[in-house]
């Protein structure tokens, strides 16, 4: 664990993988609502960091934290969504032929991970779900489409993730749902939020 | 609607703006608000406007508003002239603005960006607690267009008489930025990061509320190869792509990125100055302890 002060008020933890950083987003929300951690404006876990942004004292808060013991996040820790889809994407294809597998075999392999929000980031509600066995993780698409329907479940890296809205996207589609994943009027807003768990069902798509 | 503003002209990019939407990064919300804070905060003071009440940002041209309703006004940020049916007014003043009079806000003679703040406050609904349109994400009321009505809301007390005498620093002719190194100084040679602080870089054309990107200069050289796995960003933030040529990252900039932060320039006087710098100013950025 490294702590990196980033400027007058942030801190930048590394980690080793996203399974540490899930653990120790997970601790640090814990202690930040038992008041053990202090004031913090954000909390934003990505790749192999989180972020703690609008706190007093970087530097010390870093060494402090550097000093935790930061329990294994458990497998069944955290709320789990369970999200519908139809596995209809254009690149469907393509992906199975890079697992090598049968088309008809990728709904099975996906609906068997458990996935879990590692962060959020690119739109509003976008989460970066990991859990795919290292085997199954794909390259982006040599060219990225200009607009991918809302909804599209895609998979790149060593990430899924479904499009809130419609945008520019590299990454492979191989499904699509009708749940709502981002809405400014719910809460929470984002039907992924970082620690949520995900599961996959082939179905019509609704939720 | 009795109350409020009507959109005559939009100007070049109009936008609503309060402080903004922390607190949602984790979800892939951008911070977004006001980029001239201090310009932003006087003119909601001018109009005795609680301090995070909603106002217009302008770009370069300002912006044409006809009243629906008698109201107060004010107009800070990149001076320019300020006209109500015609007539000029006072910039930088809370001015009155009668019932079916056409405010004109006239393009800035330096800086870029004007702030409108209308008594009582702009009433467009909020998202995420916030009435910042975030131009990134798409969150918040759509930039201005002909025709749009913008509902006021209730006003609040009289400003205090005299309470902003004081002029504002104006728009700055060469940009200096306090600079503090990391999280991501190591990425570049030490060569190039000394020479960082003698670069004379110039604010590029294509700046936006997202970032202001810099041209010329020296740029920075990789001390490693590879890419960086994306992180949390904050407000101020420089971070530099492959090109070597800093972006200091504004108020709509993502909430991750991939490419690594050489430092952090403080928010407050150092950004709301960036946000006045035209294409072309000469930036350097000194260190910040």
């Amino acid at each position: 664990m490294r702590p990196l002060v980033v400027g007058g008020e942030a801190l930048l933890i590394e980690l080793d993988s996203a399974d540490e950083v899930a653990a120790l987003h997970a601790e640090l929300l814990r202690r930040r609502d038992a008041g053990e951690l202090g004031p913090v404006r954000e909390l934003v876990p990505a790749a192999r960091t989180v972020l703690l942004d609008g706190v007093r004292d970087p530097a010390a808060l870093g060494a402090r934290i550097a000093r935790w013991e930061v329990p294994q996040l458990a497998p069944t820790q955290g709320p789990q969504v369970t999200v519908p889809v139809r596995y209809d994407g254009p690149d469907l294809a393509e992906v199975a032929r890079l697992w090598g597998v049968a088309p008809e075999e990728v709904p099975g392999i996906v609906g068997a991970t458990d996935f879990r929000v590692a962060f959020c980031g690119f739109a509003p509600g976008f989460g970066y779900l990991t859990g795919l066995p290292e085997r199954f993780h794909l390259p982006r698409r040599a060219s990225p489409r200009t607009a991918v329907p809302a909804g599209s479940l895609a998979l790149a890296g060593e990430y899924a993730g479904v499009y809130p809205r419609s945008s520019p996207g590299g990454w492979q589609l191989i499904g699509s749902t009708d749940a709502v994943l981002w809405d400014p009027r719910r809460e929470p807003a984002a039907l992924f939020a970082p620690g949520v768990r995900v599961r996959f069902t082939e179905g019509d798509g609704r939720g | 609607m009795a109350e409020g503003l009507l959109v005559v002209r939009p100007g070049a990019l109009t936008t609503v703006q309060d402080p903004g939407r922390p607190g949602y990064a984790h979800l892939g919300v951008p911070r977004s608000g006001a980029l001239d804070t201090a310009a932003y905060a006087l003119a909601n003071r001018l109009v005795g406007n609680a301090p995070d009440a909603a106002a217009l940002e302008t770009t370069l041209d300002g912006v044409g508003l006809r009243a629906l309703a008698a109201t107060t006004v004010a107009v800070t940020g990149a001076p320019c002239p300020v006209r109500i049916s015609g007539r000029p007014v006072a910039w930088g003043a809370p001015v009155r603005l009668p019932a079916g009079a056409e405010l004109e806000v006239g393009r800035a003679e330096s800086g870029v960006r004007g702030y409108v703040a209308v008594r009582g406050g702009l009433a467009v609904p909020p998202v995420l607690g916030s009435r910042s349109t975030d131009l990134l994400s798409g969150l918040g009321p759509p930039v201005l267009a002909a025709g749009m009505a913008l509902p006021v809301g209730p006003p609040g007390p009289d400003p205090a008489p005299g309470a902003d005498a004081c002029g504002l620093p104006g728009p700055p002719s060469e940009l200096v930025l306090p600079l503090r190194l990391g999280p991501r100084a190591d990425w570049f040679t030490e060569a190039s990061l000394a020479g960082l602080w003698r670069s004379a870089f110039r604010v590029s054309a294509l700046s936006n509320r997202i970032g202001l990107r810099t041209e010329a200069g020296s740029a920075l050289v990789r001390a490693r190869a590879g890419e960086l796995p994306s992180e949390g960003m904050v407000l101020g933030a420089v971070q530099v792509p492959p090109d070597g040529l800093p972006v200091v990252f504004l108020a709509d900039h993502p909430v991750t990125g991939g490419y690594p932060v050489v430092g952090v320039v403080p928010p407050g006087p150092a950004l709301d100055a960036a946000a006045q710098a035209r294409p072309g100013v000469p930036v350097r950025f000194s260190a910040a302890r």
